[in-house]
């Protein structure tokens, strides 16, 4: 008998896609990319490099050349990758779309091979489309370290967001294996849909074993959000989550990116907005996060943001310190292929 | 012209019902005689082909390609996107309207087919079903058919208002024009660049949900049925999604007149191939879920799909090597269909290559009223594809005939190799490697 055509398919299917080229060893694309060794290693570099003495910490990538790339505005990501390049003793020179040939219509690959001809040893990259730093790296071969690409991902955050949740609920570890956040609930609160910092949170925590409840409105977060990886689950019910949670992290609504879609904003607040009761009543001990910018009254209040159980400032302060372990990994290692 | 005698081949022309070792003479542009091996009468002096060990049959018909001429000849034009139909083995291709300026006119339709083009197979314009493709005045179907249009489209911006896309459907049936539509319900698609759903999700990408295209499907169906006395011919473009497919079956249970066509992307690959974030797997409709890509498949293998077609989109490299949601929509398709077709639905999941060939021949041409075409019974045109069905071989992009290159086949091993192409009784592709 003649096997079914289904049967058949089981059989012979059509080929799979291709692996992608092989990325660069300095190139940091995805949270997911990391193995927990690389984590380990950027983890304790971080410490290492923000407590080394000044005057030999920027001797270690003296004269590199660095080019920060920004076609979308930012504060806290473009600052710290900034101060932390020049903390090695790199020189950096910033390209933004505001003030460039980007705004005469100079495509990524021209703007990334210029920057190469200039120099540039890599190039740290935040773009509004998901997928332009895999682009970028492969029309110029340089490592490429994402900043945020569109709504996809934002791997510095996770990792900096990693470094504040272990200072408080593991202290003293930098050595990370599939168990380090084993019992850890963080809930990320918000507008997932649209974030970047979610998708690299989610690309990263339940690898060391944390669990990530993700809460929202429909609108803001999709079903198919809870089939992204293990250790990845919905709750819509606010204090439900909150009740479980030993990390909320909280989210900005992305206006910019909600492409027509409308919102009742005071119903958001009334479901979403975590106020000093609600945290009281049912997280009394959770780190509360916000990766920034935060809008005051809409999804945090200003009582919480300043609050006691806030780690947000120490954020922050963490994003340089990951930052420097980054961008010395980019430069110093493997090279380029 | 001189006479051409295809000798020591094996003619396998499913329309006529030949399966066998055949001669074949073409005279004047038209299939003159066939007979026995050896046995032709009328073929002294004719010119001789030796096709022994080869597969001849009638010459390949795609009834879904952008030749992109008039106004964006750095892609494609008609001489460089024939050629490229030549050498995959195609003798008629019908070209889709989103030119610049969009072909909704007689004029534009006869500048297409006048032999200054210096198109090496026959091209058969389809008009703009709304002037201007904008979906709000219907276009003078007879003017169009007068000047050669076999079908209308708004291909890629499909017809939305249930009034016009009625009215398209009734105007076009009382001059006997097929209406062909991209089925994509665009409100559901706004800002989206491949199929909705967990990959999409997971790369940061808006998704293009499976119901905006079956939606839209439904929807003209339910309006064909309205217009039944009218006899209305509704096909439905490269169809990608099970439910579509569905809906098509259902249509012509209730005895509808509904077509649809399948593309080997649709029937191949998968929303995986985006991987990270390759553009040459990126098109509309986009690649989707395994499910619905085997239910292609399985509808080809079942006899639903009356075509395949290749909806063959050239685009400049530059256009590609941009940000993913930034490049434009659709691969090159016409030098890979014959050679994916065989090497699939033939070689491996065992459909018999005159049904093969038929959905590349026969029924596309008698789906949009092609006389003459897709057989190569005596009195019809002399649009002959020969081929080595046994040879493998690896497709390379870079020596594409098309002047774009923008396809996700590039080093897949095809099966069948053409080795001449034969358009109204002339070579005009040879590949005798």
């Amino acid at each position: 008998m003649n096997p079914t055509p289904a049967a058949r398919r089981a059989i012979h299917p059509p080929p799979g896609p291709t692996s992608p080229f092989p990325y660069l060893a300095g190139s940091l694309l995805s949270a997911g990319d990391l193995t927990l060794a690389e984590i380990s290693h950027i983890l304790s570099r971080a410490t290492f490099l923000e407590s080394e003495d000044p005057l030999k910490r920027d001797r270690i990538l003296s004269k590199r050349k660095i080019a920060l790339l920004f076609y979308e505005s930012s504060t806290r990501t473009r600052t710290s990758f900034e101060l932390a390049a020049k903390a090695l003793g790199a020189d950096t020179t910033l390209v933004s779309s505001l003030s460039s040939s980007i705004e005469k219509g100079e495509s990524l690959k021209d703007t990334g091979l210029t920057l190469r001809a200039l120099g540039a040893e890599a190039i740290i990259l935040r773009h509004n489309s998901s997928g332009a730093p895999w682009l970028l790296e492969a029309e110029t071969r340089l490592p490429v370290v994402n900043a945020g690409d569109g709504m996809h991902e934002h791997p510095t955050q996770a990792l900096l967001d990693l470094r504040t949740m272990l200072t408080h609920l593991r202290p003293g570890v930098t050595e990370v294996d599939a168990e380090t956040m084993a019992g850890v609930t963080v809930t990320v609160v918000g507008d997932i849909m649209h974030s970047r910092v979610a998708r690299s949170n989610m690309m990263l925590l339940p690898r060391l074993g944390a669990r990530v409840i993700l809460c929202g409105p429909k609108e803001l977060l999709p079903e198919v959000a809870g089939q992204a990886g293990p250790g990845i689950s919905i709750e819509r019910d606010f204090d439900a989550a909150l009740h479980q949670s030993d990390v909320v992290m909280m989210l900005r609504i992305q206006g910019e990116r909600l492409a027509g879609l409308q919102l009742d904003l005071e119903q958001y607040k009334a479901n979403y907005q975590l106020t000093g009761p609600r945290l009281a009543a049912h997280a009394p001990k959770a780190m509360v996060m916000h990766p920034g910018p935060i809008i005051r009254g809409m999804e945090v209040t200003a009582g919480v943001a300043d609050g006691v159980q806030s780690v947000i400032l120490e954020q922050v302060k963490n994003g340089v310190a990951i930052r420097m372990a980054v961008v010395e990994r980019a430069l110093t290692t493997g090279g380029a292929a | 012209m001189t006479a051409l005698a295809i000798k020591g081949g094996h003619l396998l022309d499913p329309a006529a019902g030949v399966d066998g070792l055949k001669d074949i003479l073409l005279n004047d542009g038209h299939v003159a005689e066939i007979a026995g091996p050896g046995k032709l009468k009328h073929a002294n002096g004719a010119e001789v082909l030796d096709a022994t060990g080869l597969t001849v049959a009638p010459g390949l018909v795609d009834i879904h390609v952008h030749l992109r001429e008039p106004g964006q000849g750095y892609k494609e034009t008609i001489a460089s996107g024939t050629a490229a139909a030549a050498a995959g083995g195609f003798t008629s291709v019908a070209a889709m309207p989103n030119t610049r300026p969009v072909n909704d006119s007689p004029e534009i339709t006869s500048w297409m087919q006048a032999p200054e083009r210096g198109a090496s197979v026959r091209v058969f314009p389809i008009g703009a079903a709304t002037r201007g493709s904008k979906g709000e005045v219907i276009n003078d179907y007879a003017a169009l058919k007068a000047a050669g249009a076999v079908a209308v489209t708004d291909d890629g911006s499909p017809i939305l208002k249930d009034n016009i896309m009625r009215e398209t459907l009734a105007a076009a049936a009382r001059v006997g024009l097929s209406v062909i539509q991209h089925a994509e319900d665009t409100r559901l698609t706004q800002g989206a660049s491949m199929n909705a759903g967990p990959t999409a999700f997971r790369l940061g990408l808006r998704g293009m949900p499976p119901e905006a295209e079956y939606g839209l499907v439904e929807r003209d169906i339910r309006l064909v049925s309205e217009l039944r006395d009218a006899r209305a011919h509704l096909h439905v473009a490269h169809t990608s999604t099970g439910a579509a497919v569905a809906a098509v079956r259902q249509a012509r249970r209730n005895g509808l007149h509904v077509t649809c066509e399948v593309t080997p992307h649709h029937f191949l690959l998968t929303e995986e191939h985006v991987g990270m974030y390759d553009t040459h797997a990126k098109m509309n409709p986009p690649l989707r879920a395994a499910a619905d890509r085997d239910a292609m498949i399985e509808a080809i293998l079942d006899g639903v799909v009356d075509a395949i077609a290749t909806d063959h989109a050239p685009h400049a490299v530059h256009e590609k090597e941009v940000e993913f949601e930034n490049a434009p929509n659709g691969i090159t398709g016409l030098e890979t269909a014959l050679g994916l077709s065989l090497r699939w639905l033939n070689k491996e999941w065992k459909m018999p290559m005159g049904r093969v060939l038929s959905l590349l021949s026969a029924q596309p041409a008698a789906l949009l009223g092609l006389k003459g075409r897709g057989t190569l019974a005596v009195g019809s045109f002399a649009d002959v594809v020969i081929f080595d069905p046994k040879a493998e071989w690896t497709y390379r992009a870079r020596e594409t005939k098309s002047k774009s290159r923008n396809t996700p086949f590039d080093g897949w091993t095809m099966q069948g190799r053409v080795r001449w192409t034969i358009s109204e009784g002339r070579v005009v592709y040879t590949n005798s490697a």
